[in-house]
């Protein structure tokens, strides 16, 4: 019982990492219909942005997490404007090849910059844990969920009250439309693609203090986050999150219960399971049909 | 002027060139690197012509097609490596077995499409790779399989350098007239029909579940013979090797040479093998410059080099004129 909770409170944190990613690759997908393979190494910008603010420099938190943000959305931006936006390609493949470049290409500056080796980032807070039900809660854990919650939860604020936010999601729904309507349907781009990026580095700075960061850590927690995205519905934000969330806890049981070698496989298998019964995710009912 | 030659003589003066220059190299060459960089393009290839047939004929795409490679080679290492049997007879299961893997899960993953058929072979991928390093008592793990036999036929003994030079390019030419005999069929025609708009395929009565699935088999059967050669010439395999970054240079090496063009695989394996060869002068800046690269080609050449280069030449004749 004691572990089973244990197991449950480090597969909430971890899932709502991949959340985070998630969230912000379905963000993309909804308004560009993109799928960016660099987004993982956004992950690993946000990490090691971290590692040189908040321990190389020494900076306050807050500034070095909103400095760390901040390189992850201005990055976004630039990949945005001078790769995406100067491709002539209409197939989606070929853009789907400029991501991987890009995030080839992003791994290979992160190695140049911060060299191979792996760091670490202490905690936000104190390192004591706190004692429930027997298991041992970090209190680094309760600012990622917290954090997490946030975060999807200002993007929803944003996309349902804002006016830029409906323009967006106008966008989403029908570009030409929203074109049409006036909305600068580009600019809509390029903003989703900052808020997008800036949701990577948002996990990277959560996942720095609970693992080592280093240059190449970004593949796979890209690719976990398709996954959870697509388990969740793609395009969908809750169900991003929830997909997110899902995987975490899936993974951690499985792990704990089964084996600790088959971890990386069960969100594989988790998206091959939802492809095959549910194409559309568990919270979406719209099938995309691009490629 | 070419365009007075029928297509299929042109195709056989292309063949004949492929083989002339494919036989000159082999027998001017000298240099055991430059011969392995070669036997490298040549296994290459025969995986990007297996994917090429899968998405630029039928378009379809794949994103773990790395996970055949690794059937052929870890078939063919296990068989004759820790059973002893002979290699051949190890290719024979090699290939079947991939060809049956690819049947059971091209069943259900190829009724997707677009993105979800991206991620679906993606992820197919990810558990193979992640069963060769996990499966460590059969596999040898994360620390590669060791103890590969040499080929060898009757006398002849195939060791790295002119003899599996020849090998491979054998098979590769083999595999070039079989993807050409196969496009000029009818079934290539219901190919391109499937890539050109599926519905419209399916109205005319072209069954396109079951001809991708066909493709799908083939595709990974050409990449399980390229795991085959690959494994018998390095004579060490080790899950990297195959893993999801592979799937992505294979797709990679499709679309830079140009897709639904069969020189355009070679071209694609040939630079994307090359490349990172020459980048090793960078050192440290290898990997920034093969990102930048990747993204120059794909931004400003979205049709691949084939067509690019094309373009350009067309272009700057136009401005001469």
């Amino acid at each position: 019982m004691q572990e089973i909770i244990q197991y449950l409170f480090s597969g909430i944190t971890t899932g709502a990492i991949y959340a985070v990613i998630a969230v912000g690759l379905s963000m993309l997908y909804s308004s560009t219909e993109l799928i960016n393979f660099a987004h993982g190494e956004f992950v690993m910008v946000g990490a090691m942005a971290m590692v040189t603010f908040w321990v190389h420099l020494a900076w306050p938190l807050p500034l070095a997490i909103l400095a760390a943000m901040a390189l992850g959305c201005t990055l976004g931006l630039l990949f945005e404007r001078f790769a995406i936006r100067t491709a002539k390609a209409s197939n989606p493949i070929v853009l789907v090849i400029i991501t991987v470049g890009a995030s080839i290409f992003l791994r290979g500056t992160g190695m140049l910059a911060w060299g191979k080796d792996p760091f670490s980032v202490p905690s936000f807070s104190s390192h004591e844990s706190i004692e429930i039900l027997g298991a041992a809660l970090l209190p680094q854990s309760i600012w990622i969920v917290l954090g997490a919650i946030g975060l999807a939860g200002g993007i929803h604020f944003f996309l349902k009250k804002t006016l830029t936010g409906k323009a967006m999601v106008a966008c989403a729904v029908n570009q030409k439309a929203a074109w049409l309507s006036g909305i600068p349907s580009e600019r809509m781009a390029v903003l989703a693609f900052a808020i997008s990026t800036g949701c990577g580095a948002i996990a990277g700075i959560f996942i720095a203090p609970i693992t080592m960061s280093s240059y190449d850590m970004g593949t796979i927690l890209g690719l976990k986050g398709f996954c959870a995205a697509m388990i969740g519905g793609l395009g969908s934000l809750w169900g991003a999150f929830a997909g997110g969330i899902l995987l975490g806890v899936l993974e951690s049981l499985g792990a704990g219960l089964i084996s600790s070698g088959l971890k990386d496989a069960i969100a594989f298998i988790l998206l091959l399971l939802i492809l095959y019964i549910r194409p559309g995710g568990l919270f979406a009912a719209k099938e995309a049909k691009r490629f | 002027m070419s365009d007075k030659l029928s297509a299929r003589s042109r195709a056989r003066i292309e063949n004949s060139i492929f083989l002339a220059a494919v036989i000159l190299l082999g027998l001017v060459t000298e240099n055991t690197y430059y011969l392995q960089i070669m036997t490298f393009i040549g296994i290459n290839t025969l995986l990007a012509l297996g994917l090429n047939m899968l998405m630029g004929y039928a378009g379809q795409v794949s994103l773990g097609h790395a996970a055949f490679y690794g059937i052929g080679a870890y078939a063919t290492a296990i068989l004759s490596g820790t059973y002893a049997l002979s290699p051949w007879l190890a290719l024979i299961c090699a290939v079947g077995g991939a060809v049956l893997v690819a049947f059971i899960v091209g069943l259900p993953t190829l009724r997707l499409s677009g993105y979800y058929l991206g991620m679906g072979t993606l992820g197919f991928g990810m558990i193979v790779n992640i069963l060769f390093r996990e499966w460590s008592s059969v596999t040898g793990g994360a620390s590669g399989f060791v103890g590969i036999p040499v080929l060898e036929a009757g006398p002849m003994v195939f060791m790295s350098g002119k003899s599996y030079f020849f090998l491979v390019w054998a098979v590769v030419l083999a595999a070039i007239l079989i993807c050409r005999r196969i496009l000029r069929s009818r079934m290539g025609r219901a190919l391109r029909a499937i890539h050109d708009g599926e519905n419209a395929a399916l109205a005319v009565g072209v069954n396109t579940h079951y001809l991708k699935l066909k493709v799908f088999m083939f595709a990974a059967a050409l990449g399980a013979v390229a795991g085959f050669l690959y494994a018998h010439f390095v004579l060490f395999i080790s899950p990297e090797s195959f893993g999801f970054m592979v799937s992505v240079k294979m797709v990679t090496m499709v679309v830079i040479g140009g897709m639904a063009s069969i020189w355009g695989a070679l071209l694609g394996a040939g630079l994307l093998t090359l490349l990172p060869e020459v980048l090793h002068g960078f050192a440290e800046y290898e990997m920034i410059v093969f990102g930048l690269v990747l993204m120059l080609v794909m931004i400003f050449m979205p049709q691949g080099l084939t067509r690019g280069f094309l373009d350009i030449y067309h272009a700057s004749r136009k401005k001469r004129q």
